[in-house]
């Protein structure tokens, strides 16, 4: 764990500087990789940054009318840099309907264009699970196994790193499956599917789930969900024989 | 007929596969029960007991049923500067209802304390963490940083970095405010 770099005076955060790297490299890789799916990489890094930047107004607009007192208090607080000062859902929503808006307008093919996206999600998980690790945070159960790391008082699973190694695995599934893309999103669902295998595998070791009866994991079952969204969209965008044809 | 049949299978893996490791890594008992004590969301505040500027002791684990913000600060720190007139107009706003500043510091001088606390009018408790001890154990690696505890003496939210802003405090306050003890 290494929450911090001291660089002069100044103290950084790194596992957000890593996220920002992060996210640096998975537009990079998109704008290449979209050619392929012949997007332009230029219309799709663009529709990714404007769902970055509505998402964050409306993340922020989101968490001021959840407390709409507080902001009455001290209106100068919507212009703050605290990140936790952020509804991630209705920033999620409000980026995902500026982005899929942007590519209407520039008419870009819908599922062309998630499959651009794919490879640029996996690196950015990647890059995720490895500022999770630097920050502590998604950690695993305590075990006794030798690879176990030492964090928060426990020798733990390191469960970031599980998903890093494993995030890293299907990047290079899409990367070689993308040879062949065709454009129709399959490639996205690919990805979807593998984000999900793989969350519903390393919360099995996590030690910070939500869960509910029984000691049952939410994230599993979302998880678990997705899947099924997933193999039932499958054929219906590859234009297979699916089983309800 | 081959495409269709690898259809089903494809849902009988999933279903399987996927129910059956839920079922298998259900969580234990030591997930669901009280968190051990680490300075991390999630974790029971690690309790700690230090002097204010007149020499009292002062415990962590004595506001247990109130909601603690937890900010480490020093003097020469521009941003701690800056958030502290904030804590200080939402403490005196929500201090009856049950909302308790512990300022903790490493500074060395006791006196370049009080003359801080006076100049800015503070009235919450300040803390002295002379040989920095308390600040290690919380793993501040630079100030300030501030953790919110809830009324069950659980971390809820740490703020590395600032100034905080009066919407972020209040907001978190409100919340904790609002959980029964």
């Amino acid at each position: 764990m290494l929450p911090y770099i001291q660089i002069g005076p100044a103290t950084v955060q790194l596992p957000g500087l890593v996220v920002l790297v992060g996210l640096w490299l998975a537009l990079e890789l998109t704008a290449r990789f979209a050619e392929r799916v012949r997007v332009s990489g230029d219309l799709a890094v663009n529709a990714v940054l404007w769902g970055l930047g509505v998402g964050v107004v409306a993340a922020r607009l989101g968490y001021a009318l959840r407390y709409l007192d507080a902001f009455l208090q001290s209106p100068g607080s919507l212009f703050s840099l605290n990140p936790q000062t952020l509804d991630p859902t209705l920033g999620a929503i409000g980026g995902l309907l500026a982005a899929w808006e942007y590519a209407r307008r520039k008419k870009l093919p819908l599922r062309a264009l998630l499959d651009a996206l794919s490879p640029g999600v996996l690196l950015f998980a990647f890059f995720l699970a490895i500022a999770q690790l630097l920050g502590g945070s998604a950690y695993g159960m305590p075990t006794k196994l030798p690879w176990g790391i030492e964090l928060w008082g426990a020798r733990r699973h390191p469960t970031q790193i599980y998903a890093a190694v494993l995030t890293l695995a299907a990047l290079g599934w899409i990367l070689r499956a993308g040879r062949a893309v065709r454009g129709d999103g399959t490639l996205f669902l690919q990805t979807v599917g593998l984000l999900a295998a793989i969350r519903l595998f390393v919360e099995g070791f996590r030690g910070d789930s939500v869960v509910i009866a029984g000691g049952v994991r939410v994230a599993q079952l979302v998880a678990l969900v997705v899947l099924l969204v997933v193999w039932w969209l499958y054929p219906r965008w590859s234009g297979g024989n699916g089983g309800s044809r | 007929m081959r495409q269709k049949r690898a259809y089903w299978l494809w849902l009988a893996a999933i279903l399987l596969l996927g129910g059956g490791w839920i079922w298998l890594t259900r969580a234990p008992q030591s997930v669901r029960s009280g968190p051990p004590p680490a300075p991390k969301e999630g974790f029971s505040a690690p309790d700690f007991t230090l002097q204010t500027l007149d020499g009292k002791s002062v415990s962590l684990g004595d506001f247990r049923g109130k909601v603690v913000l937890v900010n480490f600060w020093a003097t020469t720190c521009h941003p701690c500067r800056a958030e502290m007139p904030t804590m200080e107009r939402v403490y005196e706003q929500e201090r009856d209802k049950g909302f308790v500043v512990l300022a903790v510091t490493a500074e060395p001088s006791a006196e370049a304390v009080r003359a801080f606390v006076q100049n800015y009018g503070i009235t919450f408790t300040v803390l002295l963490d002379k040989n920095a001890k308390v600040s290690r154990g919380y793993r501040v690696y630079g100030t300030p940083t501030s953790f919110f505890v809830d009324r069950r003496g659980v971390i809820r939210w740490v703020v590395f970095g600032g100034p905080m802003s009066e919407a972020l405090i209040r907001s978190k306050v409100e919340t904790l405010l609002k959980e029964k003890p």
